[in-house]
């Protein structure tokens, strides 16, 4: 009993303090404010807005379930593209340094672009909104995992690779026993940013392209002049953000040696 | 006699920004089947280096290395090594560590089954058999160690060389698996070759002790043939006279021969 009563005040209090401070000091501004809306009176947009996050009325004017997903449908393709390219590149950028030292300007130059800098190469190259926008969401995620996944296998301990020559191992148990479990955590560090940059990229892909998204949802209710629902955007894409973030802590916790 | 690990006028030196660095030279030994030899010597004397030019993770600048009889070119598993710090690979169980060496060595011949049997009596000759399926960091470093010789031994090389296997050990550690590597070695009449900077291991464990001099350019001072009779038993040796003329004669090469400015 004693043990639950301390964590609760340990982990419970201190959130729910600070999140309690928050929407004060949101009530309050608000209050001073004639166009931004209060807590209670997003809280009601919110209820009404979830009640039917599945309706289809016109190709623009969708619940936001469809947005949220459409958004996320984006962002698995994009990064899933951008996995299947980036991850053996980095095993092969790590593993031989001409390849590293052929690409690293290359990577160094691209890496600090704004990955929407890319968009319109993407609406010349595909000539439509939608894989334009994935091609953002691949741009703005390719470069973590790259340079991650060759750090992990850079970073290999001489040890193992010692191992790995008494036992006269084959490449490919080496690849298997080896070089891929040790640069795993590395490779899920560099997916974890990237799918972070990628929900941050997202949602002002969105804005510039338009269709079905969260982004263009939080672009056309501005221009309706609803700032409850942009509210409510800013919320939701920050939990949904959360939630990719601890599922992927998870993952990674299964693999720390 | 055949000699198992023959080593001839071996020198061997490294690039560095100076220049080249010689580490060892006039490197002569002959290393008999079932023979423990120690390398014993001060820290940066080479025989660490020594090892790993046997092991082949090195290869001379000068000089003839033979493996029974057959050149050494590379690493191979006729040539268990047992690490430092034993090198298990932590993503792997005990049982999986081991497997890996004895499927590379027996996977083209031998079933599942069979391959299997060889990684449990592997484990079973260093009493291990409890902890097959733990997983390296949930056991203790004496344990590791065990494992590592266990995966050496798997193998079943001409020759076990270790490189100073017991040095991060505790003392109490230390010397129970002194122990039963002494037990292993005469079951398995394994021909070993261990680094050491413990005189009192290398006098308990050699039939030869190879004392090395300072480095650089270091070479092999002298050979101490130790004739205490098997199996030795260190409380009894204890009270010998001649173990601890042995012990003396290698304390004074170290010490007084070789004796090393402070570092």
């Amino acid at each position: 009993m004693m043990k639950i009563r301390k964590y609760l005040a340990e982990h419970l209090v201190p959130p729910v303090i600070g999140i309690g401070i928050f929407i004060l000091l949101w009530a309050m501004l608000a209050q001073g404010s004639e166009t931004l809306p209060g807590p209670l009176k997003t809280w009601d947009s919110a209820v009404t807005l979830f009640s039917d996050p599945f309706y289809q009325k016109t190709p623009n004017d969708q619940g936001i379930g469809w947005n949220i997903l459409n958004s996320l449908g984006r962002v698995g393709i994009g990064f899933g593209l951008a996995a299947l390219i980036g991850i053996p590149l980095g095993f092969m950028i790590g593993r031989f340094g001409f390849l590293d030292r052929m690409t690293s300007p290359i990577v160094s130059m691209l890496r600090p672009v704004s990955p929407l800098a890319w968009l319109p190469i993407g609406l010349l190259v595909f000539k439509a909104a939608n894989p334009a926008a994935i091609w953002v969401i691949f741009i703005s995620s390719i470069w973590p995992m790259i340079i991650n996944t060759a750090m992990g296998v850079r970073q290999l301990p001489q040890d193992y690779l010692n191992v790995a020559r008494v036992l006269n191992l084959s490449e490919w148990k080496v690849f298997t026993r080896i070089l891929f479990p040790a640069t795993l955590p590395y490779m899920l560090t560099g997916i974890r940013l990237a799918i972070g940059t990628a929900w941050l990229v997202i949602v002002a892909a969105e804005m510039l392209t338009g269709g079905v998204g969260i982004g263009f949802w939080v672009w056309d209710e501005w221009n309706n002049l609803n700032v409850e629902h942009i509210i409510i955007a800013i919320f939701v894409v920050g939990i949904v953000g959360l939630l990719l973030e601890m599922i992927l802590i998870q993952i990674a916790k299964r693999f720390s040696y | 006699m055949k000699k198992y690990v023959q080593i001839e006028n071996v020198q061997m030196s490294f690039e560095t920004r100076q220049g080249p660095f010689v580490a060892l030279k006039d490197i002569d030994l002959k290393i008999n089947p079932g023979e423990f030899i120690t390398l014993i010597g001060h820290s940066g004397c080479g025989k660490s280096t020594l090892l790993n030019l046997i092991a082949g993770l090195l290869l001379p600048t000068n000089g003839v290395m033979l493996c029974a009889d057959r050149e050494i070119a590379g690493p191979g598993p006729d040539r268990g090594v047992v690490f430092q710090n034993h090198s298990l690979l932590p993503w792997l169980t005990c049982f999986e560590n081991v497997y890996l060496a004895v499927e590379r060595v027996f996977g083209a011949t031998e079933s599942k089954a069979q391959l299997a049997q060889r990684t449990s009596n592997a484990l079973a000759l260093v009493h291990l058999s409890h902890a097959e399926h733990k997983y390296p960091h949930e056991i203790s470093g004496g344990m590791k160690q065990r494992v590592g010789i266990a995966r050496a031994l798997s193998m079943q090389p001409k020759v076990l060389l270790m490189d100073e296997p017991f040095g991060a050990l505790d003392a109490l550690t230390r010397a129970h698996l002194q122990d039963e590597l002494m037990k292993i070695v005469a079951a398995t009449n394994s021909t070993v070759v261990m680094v050491t900077h413990d005189v009192d291991e290398a006098v308990l464990l050699s039939d030869r002790i190879v004392m090395m001099t300072n480095g650089p350019a270091a070479t092999i001072g002298e050979i101490l043939t130790v004739d205490l009779p098997k199996p030795r038993n260190r409380l009894a040796l204890a009270n010998d006279a001649h173990y601890h003329s042995l012990r003396g004669a290698v304390l004074e090469f170290l010490y007084q021969k070789q004796a090393k400015a402070a570092a």
